[in-house]
């Protein structure tokens, strides 16, 4: 063998050894992607009777594509993700109630950035503990802005709810009709841009530190990296992503539930994301489609015990596959990944 | 006269009672190669965390470039090219050994932030990557998952992860620690191969090793400096050979 030579990283070019393909191929689409991307427009003409269910499910993935930015891939772990939610539904539904602006993209906009804001206000308290303390913290922040909307009657309605909330058409062009078509492209719309632009971030440079820490972040500091800068990062952009899930809340059913910032919210939405297979994007969609489908038939059969029911589904699918139902494709994807490096 | 790359004055750290680095004053100047031999639990660790921030001094102060760092965080002093591995690695057992070494050099040229251009074209990150894993002979794993290497490649790639910061002061904690003598030689051939101007600091336990490699050397026993000197002193030294060398052969 030739002794090594460390000193040659200085010299410039590409190795002759080291196959650059497998990194580069992972930025792009597979087929399997396009195909999925389908569903949404096959569940159009499908189920035209239920847009409003599929309405939730697109809602609901975005909030999963936001807790697996902070939990799956940054390994922060969350009871209190409905805060931003509960805080970008608020947010959406004054801006149209209180201050007559109906506009629903000028909505989502306002939304998120009052998102973002409560996530730069509540990151310092969050990352400061680790593990258990770290839990406690974030069910705390939720507790705490359930009971302040509710003390705040009058401002945001408290257990009656936020009401008097109406939407321009969208663009100025589609208004929000009866059957919930507009409401339906709006959210899938939005829930694409929301999946690129998680799916941009996962796998930059930054999203790959996002990895990094979580399996080891006492080593970041050694490469250079601050951590608490990386995570509060995420944390801001998870709330904001949060915020607009909770926008579109409000915009689609033209009303706010103080339940959005209910804690079986934060609670379901850790289900919903373990379910599917945190960290990996389509987990949170899979979760949630399983999810808000399971419970919407459930719930039909048996409306008074439909919980049991869907507590029963919940763990037999954890328990067979562990990293959830996308944990399954794994092994498959390991065999391919090897077959094609062998080429 | 240039100050010292790397100096302490009157470093101590305490952990409860209990004396860990006592009074310690180092002065390394620059392409300096330095070993720090001791006994085990002598406190040479402990030292290696002081330098880098990893710990925070009970009292006294380190010094880089002339400059006060003690109470610099440990990513500010990478980023002012003080880099170290650790006696037990840490790294990180899901990402494949490209992707750890890509990592590392993504943060070294300051793009780790960016979060929209995947990793995957980010050519000039790739390259160097790819240079440092062919360096450290683990081209024929660049695409397995750390976890699933022995501890003797996962070595290679903890030293992987210093190189790629590109240091001018690299602090080696015993770097051929749990990796088989016959490879060992080959690494010390890649240490001794490293750029004349870097300065470096090795821990090790193989005499042989540490007389062919420093060309300073200082023992530290029970947290204290006993000597510093050159090889040939301290090799001589009847204080060495009671306190340590006759600790140190049976290793
Ligand atoms: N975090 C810590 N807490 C308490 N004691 C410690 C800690 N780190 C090191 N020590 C103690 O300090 C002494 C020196 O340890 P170390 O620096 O690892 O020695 P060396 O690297 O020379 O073998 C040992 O007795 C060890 O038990
Ligand atoms: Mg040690």
């Amino acid at each position: 063998m030739t002794p090594l030579t460390p000193t040659s990283s200085d010299r410039a070019g590409p190795a002759a050894t080291v196959d650059l393909a497998p990194l580069r191929r992972a930025a792009r689409p597979r087929a399997l992607e396009f195909a999925f991307w389908l569903l949404p427009v096959a569940a159009w003409f499908l189920f035209p009777e239920n847009l409003a269910l599929l309405t939730q499910i697109a809602i609901t993935a975005i909030f999963a594509l936001s807790l697996d930015l902070v939990l799956g891939y940054a390994g922060i772990v969350t009871l209190g993700h409905a805060a931003f939610f509960g805080v970008g539904a608020y947010a959406a539904g004054m801006l149209s109630a209180k201050l007559g602006i109906g506009d629903p993209l000028l909505g989502l906009v306002f939304a998120a950035a009052v998102s973002a804001l409560a996530g730069a206000i509540t990151s310092p308290f969050v990352l400061r503990g680790t593990g258990l303390t770290r839990l406690m913290v974030t069910i705390g922040i939720g507790m705490m802005l359930f009971e302040a909307a509710n003390k705040a009657n009058d401002f945001t309605g408290g257990v009656d709810g936020l009401q008097g909330i109406e939407m321009t058409p969208l663009l100025g062009l589609w208004s929000f009709d009866l059957w919930g078509k507009t409401a339906y492209v709006y959210a899938v719309a939005v829930l694409f841009v929301v999946f690129l632009v998680a799916r941009h971030v996962v796998g930059s440079p930054f999203g790959l530190s996002l990895r990094a820490i979580h399996m080891n972040a006492a080593r970041m500091p050694a490469l250079g990296v601050s951590v608490d800068a990386r995570l509060t990062a995420a944390w801001i952009a998870a709330a904001a992503i949060a915020g607009i899930a909770g926008a579109l809340l409000t915009q689609t059913t033209q009303f706010v539930s103080i339940d959005v910032l209910g804690f079986g919210r934060s609670a379901e939405i850790l289900l919903i994301l373990i379910l599917g297979g945190a960290g990996r994007l389509y987990g949170a969609l899979v979760g949630a489609i399983v999810f808000v489908t399971l419970h919407h038939l459930l719930a039909d059969v048996d409306p008074e015990y439909w919980q049991l029911w869907i507590g029963l589904v919940l763990i037999g699918i954890v328990l067979f596959a562990r990293n959830g139902l996308m944990g399954v494709v794994d092994p498959f994807e390991r065999l391919l990944a090897r077959k094609e490096t062998k080429r | 006269m240039t100050p010292p790359v790397l100096e302490t004055r009157d470093l101590v750290k305490t952990f409860g009672g209990f004396t860990a680095t006592d009074g310690v004053s180092l002065s390394i100047a620059k392409g300096a190669r330095h070993a720090l031999i001791g006994p085990n639990g002598a406190g040479k660790t402990t030292l290696v965390n002081l330098l880098t921030g990893f710990l925070t001094p009970t009292s006294g102060s380190v010094l880089l470039d002339g400059a006060d760092v003690t109470g610099l965080a440990q990513h500010k002093r990478v980023a002012r090219g003080l880099a170290r591995t650790f006696q037990i690695n840490r790294l990180f057992a899901d990402l494949t050994v490209l992707e750890s070494v890509a990592l590392a050099v993504a943060e070294q040229m300051g793009v780790g932030r960016r979060f929209w251009r995947p990793i995957g074209r980010h050519g000039e990150v790739l390259d160097a990557a790819a240079r440092l894993v062919e360096d450290l002979h683990l081209a024929d794993v660049a695409h397995r998952r750390t976890r699933d290497l022995a501890y003797g490649k996962q070595r290679l790639i903890e030293i992987a992860l210093a190189l790629a910061a590109r240091p001018r002061v690299l602090l080696l904690d015993e770097p051929a620690a749990g990796v088989p003598t016959s490879e060992s030689r080959e690494l010390f051939a890649a240490l001794a191969a490293l750029p004349a101007d870097m300065t470096i600091l090795l821990i090790e336990h193989d005499m042989d090793l540490v007389f062919r490699f420093a060309d300073r050397i200082s023992v530290l026993v029970s947290g204290a400096v006993l000597l510093e000197d050159t090889p040939e002193v301290v090799a001589g030294h009847p204080l060495v050979r009671e306190v340590y060398l006759g600790e140190a052969h049976h290793v």
